[in-house]
Order: C-alpha cells, then structure tokens, then sequence
C-alpha cells in the first residue's frame, strides 16, 4: 500500500488536452473517487496512474518514488476495468492466479492466496467456472480478487458497477467500501454517478474538462460547492441557481427551498414561487416551477418531505410562499466561481 | 397469414434451389470421381454413356501415378512447400495482424489498406519482376523459389483478416494483463494467440490451401518434374503433347482433394467463426 501523488498531469491526443494538469494526492489507505461527466478526462487520468497511457508532461509518485517511465507491470497497482476485462480462456481460479504467476509467486503460495482472496468475496465455490458462465455480479467479485490477490499498492477501479443492474450495485457498492476499510487499501475509484461518489469516497475530486473543480470530502464537495460546476453537477435534483446582483449567482439546494411557513425564524430570503409540476417520489415530492423576479436558465425546483407539506396545500399554476435559509445560500461571482464574502 | 398451398409452393421452390446449386457444386467432383476409376476403353468410347461405368471400375490409373510418375513425389513437394508456407505466414502475418488492430491512428488503417491492396495485384503481372529476384537468388527450377513467392499473396490477405479478428478482441483483456505483470508482448502470446485460434485456424486452412492450388507461379519458375508441386506435375507430366491421361488426371487430382476437404470438414464451424470474426460471439 502506497500513496499517490501525481503534479501537473497533462495528457493531449494530438493538440486535444484530455487531462489538463491535474495536480492530487492520495494520502495512503484514502478511497478516492474521481466524478465528472463523461469525456472529461478521469478515465484518461486512471490510465495514466497505472502505466497504460504515458503522461504527456506531469510526475506521478506512487509510493513516494517518481514511476513516469516505470511500465505498469512494475507499478505494482491493480485495475478493475469497466468490462472487468477477465481471461475467458482461463478459469476463475486461473484468472485470480495470474497477476502472481507472472511475479513467478511459488505455487504453494499462489494456492493460499487464491484461497484467501476467494473466500474473502465468496467465490470459492466458483474456482473452476470460466468467466462466461458466470453472472454480472460473480464477474466482477472475481475481477477484485484478481486485483487484490498480490496486495497492489494501489487500487484503480473504472467505473466497475455500470454493468451491474440497480439493485446489485447498491449491493456491490457496500462490498467494495467495507472491503476497502478493512483491507486499507488506497483505492482510485472513476465514476460518473454521484450516488456512488458520494456513499464510497473518502473523498472526491470534481473534474471537468481535464481540470480538477473541486476536492474535498462528500459533505464539502455537497455544502460547499468551489463553483457552479460542481454546485450543479452534484446533487439529485440540481442545486437551483438564479441571477443575482447583475454578474452574480445565487445557489440554494431543492431540499432548502421550503415554504415560507415550514422556516423558524431567523434569516431567511423569500421567493415567490410559481409550481408547474409535481413529482411524488414516495419519501420526497419534487415540485417544478418559476421564481418571480430572478432569472434562471433551469427550472426551479423543491423537494418537499410529504410527510410535513400536504398534497393539497401545493396548487399548480398558483404563487406560493417559499423561503430559503440565509445560511443555505451560495453565492457565485460572474465567473461561476464560490464568492465567499457571503 | 400463408395458406399452405403458397407454403408448399414455396418449399418447393427453396428445395429445387438449393438442389440446382448443390448439383452445380458436386458435379465437378462427381466427373472426377468416376473419371479417375474408369477404365481407359470406357473412357474413350464416345458411344458409351459418360455420366456412369459402363465397364467394371479400375484402379490402374492410380497403380499408374504411383508406378510410373513422380506423383509421391509431387504430393510430398507440395507437402513441404505448405508446411513451409503456412508457417511464413504465421510468423508473419499474426503479429502484422495485431499491429495492424491495435494501432487506430489514421496511419494504421491506411496501412492495412495498402497491404491488403497489394493482394489485389495479379500474379500474372508480378511473375516477370519475380522472376529477376529469383534468377538473383539462383533459386531458378527449385520449388524453393514457390516458398518464397507464395507468401507474398498468402500473407496480405491472411494479415487482413487477422486484423479484423484482432479488432473485435476487446483490449482489457490484454490491458489486464498488462496491468497484471505482463509485458505488452506477453500479453499479445498469452492473451492474443490463445484467443484467436479460430482465426488462427482458418489462417492455416486457407494458406494451405492457396499454396495446393497455385499454378501460375508454379508453371513459370519450376520445369523439372521432381521439383513441381502436384497442381503442376499432373498438369504437365501427364499430358503429353496432345495426348491426356484423363483417368490419371484426375485420380492424382482426387487424391490432392481428398485430404483438403476433410480438413475443411473438421474445422468448419471454427472456420466460419474466424472468418465472421467476433460478430457470431
């Protein structure tokens, strides 16, 4: 187990940068997610870490030595791919025992450490099965005992519950977490769902564009967005976002946007608010509407407890008194970014 | 909804189909068959029926091929300049192949189609440059000179269509490796290769096969009869200036084909799975 540090990653194909400096560190044993939408760069950064795409400036430091000409057998990190990327003319003991075979592991040893890592993730049963004859979910607990049997110095895993359905990724995403815990692994961990991110990362680093918005732990990264980008990137809905003061912003999450009645007194900034639509989601409702005198390219949007806000007291088409805590706004500067006069 | 006349007239259809196709096809071989076991006074009797014995079946034209021609000898020349062949092709056009897939720039695919164009080239119009190279190498009247002509047709194709195999081989599977402690030439013996057997597979059948068959080359660069492969002993050393030997024809023909279409038989589904490539995965 190491830590990671890279400086001033940058990756171009061509003259496109797909990684545009990213400077970040991985204190050893932290479970660090990289969000951001799709193309931004954080599957590009994840090859460069593990040696399958070469940086076109910029140092990576694994373990505190300088590995930017180390090729990635040498690295000693692992990889979970999206597609798991299994042998599938080997089986599934024979795919665990691969990374050692190649280190030239004494059989004896091999045979312990398969064992090991296959009932650490109940697959033990499944040793001489090939990769095709096994389900969605076995696949991939056996691409992490792959990745795990030789005690990597780092974990990278990309994007490796998209191929999984619903309910087995939520499943998985526990797994994955308490098996990090326990083994204190420092784990790289891509992804575009927030969900995800947000539930699993010690910490997480926002990019877009090639470039690092934010890092910060899932709390910062939610109550403190650095800027519009990551304000509006994280959070299910959006954080709603109105023109303020001529050049600048005005955030507020949905689930602070409450009628004017539902907030005790003590600062609070009241809207007028205009309900369109109204989405009952069973532990929230999610109300669509307009604002009176602020402008928004989105629409506004509340996510109510139903519990506390009768189905009846929201009228569409009508204007109701909403109100957002004082201490629940954000306010951004022209330039999107987090103005913290406020 | 088809009423069951229309069906049956369809069937019907569908079957004289494929039985003109399949008639078509086999007849060839058919004519071979009992050309190659007839007797040389049923052969020669324009009076007789053509199409079946009209006198008991022989062996003497086969006893004659072995007996009074090089024929073993042909059939071993072609062995050896297959054998030979296949394996310049494999040494070759599998890592061509790889290379080929695994570079995407736009270089990459102008390569492989400059490589598959020279397969486009004619024979008939390389012979005479060929000629020159292999006069230089004082390979001339060797079948040698076959086993290093015949790459330059077998290898464009075969690269080609390793590289449309080698494509539809998803690449974590080797990044895995890679990752896991292979080097990128490890990973390509011990991931790619075992992988593409299919492919591999069909690569051999088909540069076999080519080199069995070959002609042009042969006729022009080997004269004499214990250097000629089969194709081309057969087709010279039994005709004799106008007289054929039919029956010895084709027995010595028959014999050359017989093992080619087991072969095929055995690895046809493999066959057709490395021709498709991974599209019937």
């Amino acid at each position: 187990m190491a830590a990671v540090l890279t400086r001033d990653i940058v990756k171009k194909f061509g003259e496109v940068p797909a990684v545009n400096g990213i400077s970040l560190t991985v204190p050893d044993g932290e479970f660090m997610v990289l969000l951001g939408p799709s193309g931004c760069g954080k599957t590009t950064f994840l090859r460069i870490i593990c040696g399958l795409e070469q940086q076109t400036s910029g140092d990576l430091l694994i373990g505190g030595h300088v590995v930017n000409d180390i090729p990635p057998r040498a690295r000693g990190v692992a990889m979970m791919f999206q597609s798991y990327g299994l042998y599938p003319h080997y089986t599934v003991r024979n795919n665990i025992a691969f990374p050692l075979r190649t280190q030239r592991v004494p059989r004896e040893e091999i045979q312990k450490k398969v064992d090991w890592a296959s009932r650490l993730l109940g697959i033990g049963h499944l040793l001489d099965r090939r990769p095709r004859q096994l389900s969605g979910g076995e696949r991939q607990r056996v691409a992490l005992a792959r990745a795990l049997v030789r005690e990597p110095t780092a974990l990278l895993l990309d994007e490796p519950l998209s191929n999984l359905d619903a309910k087995l990724r939520t499943l998985a995403r526990q797994e994955i977490k308490n098996f990090q815990q326990s083994v204190g692994l420092t784990t790289v961990y891509v992804t575009h769902d927030q969900v995800e991110a947000m539930g699993m990362g010690d910490r997480i680093a926002v990019i877009d564009h090639g470039r690092i918005r934010q890092v910060g732990t899932p709390t910062e990264i939610y109550e403190d967005p650095a800027d519009l980008f990551v304000a509006t990137f994280v959070g299910a809905p959006p954080m709603n976002v109105v023109t303020h003061n001529g050049g600048g912003y005005l955030g507020f999450r949905p689930e602070n946007f409450l009628p004017r009645n539902m907030i005790e007194d003590g600062g609070a900034t009241e809207f007028s608010f205009r309900v369109d639509r109204s989405e009952y989601l069973g532990s929230e409702r999610i109300v669509y509407g307009v604002i009176a005198d602020f402008d928004s390219s989105q629409p506004i949007t509340a996510k109510l407890p139903p519990a506390h806000v009768a189905e009846a007291s929201i009228h569409p088409g009508e204007w109701h008194r909403f109100a957002v805590k004082n201490s629940a706004l954000r306010h951004f500067d022209a330039g999107g970014n987090r103005n913290t006069r406020h | 909804m088809s009423s069951p006349v229309s069906r049956s007239l369809r069937e019907t259809g569908f079957f004289l189909g494929v039985t003109f196709f399949v008639i078509l096809a086999a007849f060839p071989f058919y004519w071979m068959v009992i050309t190659a076991f007839k007797q040389n006074s049923d052969l020669y009797d324009i009076t007789n029926t053509p199409f079946w014995f009209n006198e008991p079946p022989t062996l003497e034209h086969i006893k004659y091929l072995f007996e009074q021609t090089l024929f073993t000898r042909w059939l071993l020349n072609s062995l050896v300049i297959g054998l030979c062949v296949t394996a310049i092709t494999l040494v070759t056009a599998v890592p061509a192949g790889y290379s080929l897939a695994r570079m995407t720039s736009r270089k990459g695919e102008a390569l492989g189609i400059m490589i598959f164009l020279t397969y486009l080239v004619p024979p008939t119009l390389l012979f005479l440059p060929l000629s020159r190279i292999i006069a230089v190498l004082g390979l001339q009247n060797s079948m040698w000179s076959l086993v290093l002509v015949y790459p330059t047709f077998t290898i464009p194709f075969c690269s080609w269509l390793l590289m449309g195999f080698f494509k539809a081989l998803p690449v974590e599977i080797e990044e895995a490796a890679i990752v896991d402690g292979c080097s990128l030439f490890g990973a390509f013996i011990k991931m790619a290769i075992p992988l593409s057997v299919p492919a591999i597979l069909t690569v051999v059948i088909f540069t076999f096969t080519l080199t069995l068959q070959e002609f042009v080359y042969a006729l022009t660069f080997v004269s004499s009869s214990d250097q000629k492969p089969i194709t081309l002993g057969v087709s010279t050393d039994l005709i004799r200036g106008d007289v054929f030997f039919w029956g010895e024809i084709m027995a010595g023909a028959l014999i050359a084909a017989v093992p080619v279409a087991i072969a095929y038989n055995l690895f046809l589904d493999r066959f057709i799975a490395g021709i498709t490539g991974g599209a019937v995965k």
